[in-house]
């Protein structure tokens, strides 16, 4: 199993109801988020293009964070989910730093916090909640490994990129563009 | 309530290896790090949403302990379709906000400041109902006014026709007016909401100024999406690289105030290039002939001229809407009150739609449909002595509904025979929705009495003699929803809890209102329930259903959704066509065909003010509340770079921005610097700039642009209030 997120850059409108609805579902305090969205404007005036992604933890096959936690608080769950483990971590924010997405934050509790791909959800059958509320259906979850999944056959019939394929992170989440 | 820290104190006491599986408790899952608010337990309650019109509807979902953790939207529901957009999902907040008015209140200080007293119910609804007797034994009940926005106006303008007054006014002069007027003279009927447009199967979709993804109208947003997929065209026509503008296959960047022009040459080149479909033209429309003589010199060369756009872009974009006609339509808009001639921009679009043949076409215009809903049978409402059209005394001749700002006037004017004395005002904040405040102001400090009726402080409490606490739409009942669409719905809006504190719902008040002005036979329902249940048992339903259900389909009954082949539409205009020329518009002395009028152009130093919206926001309602704020607690003013370079601004700087009559923005407001907008004109999304340090989340953040928008053009031919005939510069302070 090999949990992913595909997101459709055409059709995402960046209204922010991942942002929002991940908030409520997570209990994310106010002032923080574990997803957030970027616009990337190129060009100049009137020549423009834009690419609109909802971002958050890439959940990365080989990730940084884990390597460089003291505590073993960031680890691999099933799926390949990266996970923290609250009670273990120790705040000292490495993860933090170590992340080339800026996808951990420091949550006023004392821990360091970020996007568990809703796996209390997915373990229940459902979709992450970001998924599940987006109003244009531009985000996908599913399983890389079963190749029928409508993920695999997205990532099989459409054009996608990575971000930050350079830091070698082999993510899991994937823009359609 | 739960708070936050204590639903995080669970979790670590779940760490601690006490392991909770039981329905209703959080359970520990894996290493114990999850709670699982998916878990049963939770009970869901009906609802449509109040956070935009739009009204989805949704599942309020309420966990043991009385909290709400979450709203859904209805799978069953076409205007949603299971998904609200973020305000729709944030609405939780709506309900948490430790701002909202809890308690009536009523004024000691002076008019315009916020110093109020705690009051009693009673005390607080007999001095209303005292000063309505005074000002109807002294002026008439047809003095008493009420402006409102949303659901809560239905039950007062109950109350205000059985009081014998029909002043009432929705946004329509500040919103979608111009539009159902375009659209009445040319088709015979108004478009209503949601618009029956078939985007979902449309080949080609043109935005005028219309920003879809950032006004989330949610179904038309799910639908454009959808469109994508298929990769169907949009075209965009936009001064502003809005969010649309960035799906387009073309984005045509217009020289704001000229769209007239480039619609008069699209119909030039559909017309001169025989693009148009020309059996469905002499079928259904009449006028052609002088249409097209009318047209003849509005070459796209003309038109570049004025609107900036290249003749080989005017062409190419006709082309490609026709060759998709006739599943391709241009957008008639929704907020279209722009530049004062915003009825004849309409009849443009409308004429446009009527050469690509798309009323009644898949991709094109459906036939929506509603339920109708049977009226409880109150006694007759008095009739009143005079209404709003005897304020307009001949003016604005076209205006179906009444117009609001003239209800302003008409409190202004101490002269008339027509002169409003007392206003109530449900859900709407007139100060950050009806331009030229200083009116606005002058009218509020005559008004003998007003009484304010919403959920949070906003600003328009100050005004008020009398502020009662609305509950939010999560606390109570209200109308059933029946709005047109592919197939007919009733939705059912129902309270998830009882209400905050003192508040309390609108029905409520105007019955407990009506009771005391001796109006008890319209009002012969204990609690608004029955009314519903009523309605709902004659169209064969049931509270105890809705419940269940949310949303209920009815079959259609006025035939197909879309126009069968060899039967010709009826329209109800004069003529029985689609009037490409309208006689209506002749007789009583306005261009029978749209002509394009030059509009001022901004003057050195300053920038066309645009405004719009953000999707996370609607109007100035939703500023204060603690999630959708979290998304986007102010508004920027957008400023292009080369605009920046020569005021030497960077992104995040605060100026202050003042317009062409001297008047300045009340807050600062930062800068953002993008190419996304020209370089004559600024953006900021409405809505900000709250002054009332009760919106302890919103108070000063970003500006206002209602309060700059001074100079305004209204609309002749049915009264509505252009805005963006505006013009802002900076004031860059160092203190700032």
């Amino acid at each position: 199993m090999r949990y992913a997120m595909a997101i459709d850059t055409k059709k995402c409108v960046g209204c922010s109801d991942c942002v929002v609805a991940c908030q409520i579902e997570n209990d994310v305090p106010h002032g923080f988020c574990r997803d957030w969205i970027v616009e990337k404007v190129v060009g100049t005036y009137p020549e423009l293009s834009m690419e609109i992604r909802s971002e958050r933890c890439n959940h990365c096959e080989n990730a940084p964070c884990v390597r460089c936690c003291p505590t073993g608080a960031s680890y691999i769950a099933e799926g390949g989910v990266v996970l923290v483990e609250a009670a273990k971590c120790i705040g000292c924010g490495a993860c933090i730093e170590s992340c080339p997405y800026d996808a951990r934050y420091s949550h006023p509790d004392g821990h360091v916090d970020k996007c568990t791909f809703c796996i209390h959800r997915v373990r229940e059958g459902l979709e992450p909640s970001c998924v599940s509320v987006c109003p244009t259906k531009c985000m996908y979850f599913g399983d890389l490994d079963d190749p029928s999944s409508e993920i695999s056959v997205l990532l099989k019939k459409r054009e996608y990129k990575v971000l930050a394929p350079e830091a070698g992170t082999k993510p899991h989440v994937y823009y359609l563009i | 309530m739960q708070s936050r820290r204590d639903f995080i104190k669970i979790s670590a006491l779940g760490i601690g290896g006490i392991t909770l599986g039981s329905q209703g408790i959080p359970k520990l899952l894996g290493n114990g790090l999850f709670i699982d608010p998916v878990v049963s337990g939770m009970k869901r309650i009906p609802t449509y949403c109040e956070v935009c019109f739009w009204k989805c509807a949704a599942w309020t979902h309420v966990d043991e302990k009385g909290k709400i953790r979450k709203i859904i939207g209805n799978d069953s529901d076409p205007h949603c379709n299971g998904r609200l957009c973020p305000r729709g999902t944030g609405g939780v907040g709506v309900y948490e906000d430790k701002d909202r008015l809890t308690t009536p209140l009523i004024r000691e200080g002076e008019v315009g400041s916020q110093r109020f007293r705690k009051a009693s119910w009673d005390e607080a609804l007999d001095l209303i109902a005292d000063r309505i007797k005074e000002i109807s034994a002294e002026h008439g009940p047809e003095s008493i006014a009420l402006f409102n926005h949303g659901s809560s106006g239905a039950h007062f303008t109950h109350l205000m026709k059985a009081m014998g007054s029909s002043n009432t006014a929705p946004s329509y002069a500040q919103c979608r007016g111009p539009r159902e007027v375009g659209y009445k003279l040319t088709y015979g009927s108004v478009l209503g909401s949601p618009e029956p447009l078939d985007i979902r199967d449309s080949k080609c979709m043109v935005l005028i100024g219309s920003h879809l993804g950032e006004n989330m109208h949610n179904g038309q947003v799910q639908e454009m999406a959808d469109m994508i997929e298929k990769g169907a065209d949009i075209i965009t026509v936009d001064p502003r690289y809005s969010i649309a503008a960035s799906k387009s296959k073309y984005w045509l960047p217009i020289k704001p105030a000229t769209d007239i022009a480039l619609l008069l040459a699209w119909i030039h080149v559909m017309i001169e290039e025989n693009l148009y479909d020309q059996d469905y033209v002499k079928n259904n429309t009449i006028g052609f002939e002088q249409l097209a003589h009318h047209v003849k010199q509005m070459t796209p060369e003309w038109a570049y001229g004025i609107t900036t756009i290249k003749p080989s872009m005017i062409r190419k974009t006709a082309r490609l809407m026709a060759a998709s006609a006739p599943a391709s339509f241009v957008h008639p808009g929704r907020q279209v009150t722009w530049y004062g001639d915003d009825t004849q921009r309409t009849r443009a679009i409308a004429i446009i739609n009527g050469l690509l043949g798309n009323w009644g076409k898949r991709g094109g215009f459906y036939f929506a449909e509603k339920v109708k809903i049977p009226k409880y049978p109150y006694p007759e409402y008095p009739t009143p002595k005079w209404d709003w059209r005897n304020i307009l005394n001949g003016r604005f001749p076209f205006a179906a509904l009444s117009i609001s700002n003239t209800f302003i006037d008409a409190t202004i004017d101490q002269e008339g025979p027509y002169q409003i004395k007392g206003w109530i005002v449900s859900g709407t904040n007139l100060p950050y929705a009806i331009p030229d405040i200083s009116k606005f102001e002058k009218a509020a400090q005559l008004a003998k009495f007003i009484v304010v009726v919403d959920t949070m402080p906003m600003e328009i409490t100050g005004y008020a003699d009398v502020v009662l606490p609305e509950c939010t739409y999560l606390e109570r009942y209200d109308d059933l929803r029946t709005s047109p669409h592919r197939e007919p719905y009733i939705a059912l809006r129902a309270p998830a809890l009882p209400p905050v504190g003192d508040s309390k719902p609108a029905a409520w008040m105007a019955r407990e209102l009506g009771i005391r002005l001796g109006l008890e036979a319209y009002f012969p329902w204990e609690k608004y329930e029955e009314v519903l249940e009523w309605q709902l048992n004659k169209v064969g339903s049931s509270l105890e259903e809705m419940h269940e259900i949310g949303i209920k389909r009815f079959p259609r009954k006025s035939g197909p959704l879309y126009q069968p082949e060899n039967e010709l539409p009826l329209f109800s205009t004069p003529s029985g066509k689609i009037e490409l020329y309208s006689q209506q518009l002749a007789d009583t002395g306005f261009d029978p065909l749209p002509n394009y009028t030059e509009h001022a152009t901004p003057p050195e130093g300053y920038y066309r003010l645009n405004y719009g919206r953000a999707p996370m926001h609607t109007f100035s309602r939703t500023s204060n509340n603690p999630y959708l704020a979290d998304l986007m607690d102010e508004n920027f003013v957008w400023v292009h770079p080369k605009v920046a370079a020569k005021w030497n601004l960077e992104t995040g700087q605060k100026v202050y921005l003042k317009n062409q009559d001297g008047v300045k923005s009340e807050f600062p407001i930062k800068v953002r610097v993008t190419e996304r907008i020209r370089w004559d004109s600024v953006f900021m999304v409405h809505g900000f700039g709250h002054s009332n340090k009760q919106l302890t989340q919103a108070v000063g953040k970003g500006a206002s642009d209602n309060h700059l928008i001074t100079d305004v053009k209204i609309d002749p031919i049915m009264g509505a209030t252009g805005m963006r005939g505006n013009f802002v510069t900076f004031i860059v302070d160092a203190t700032t």
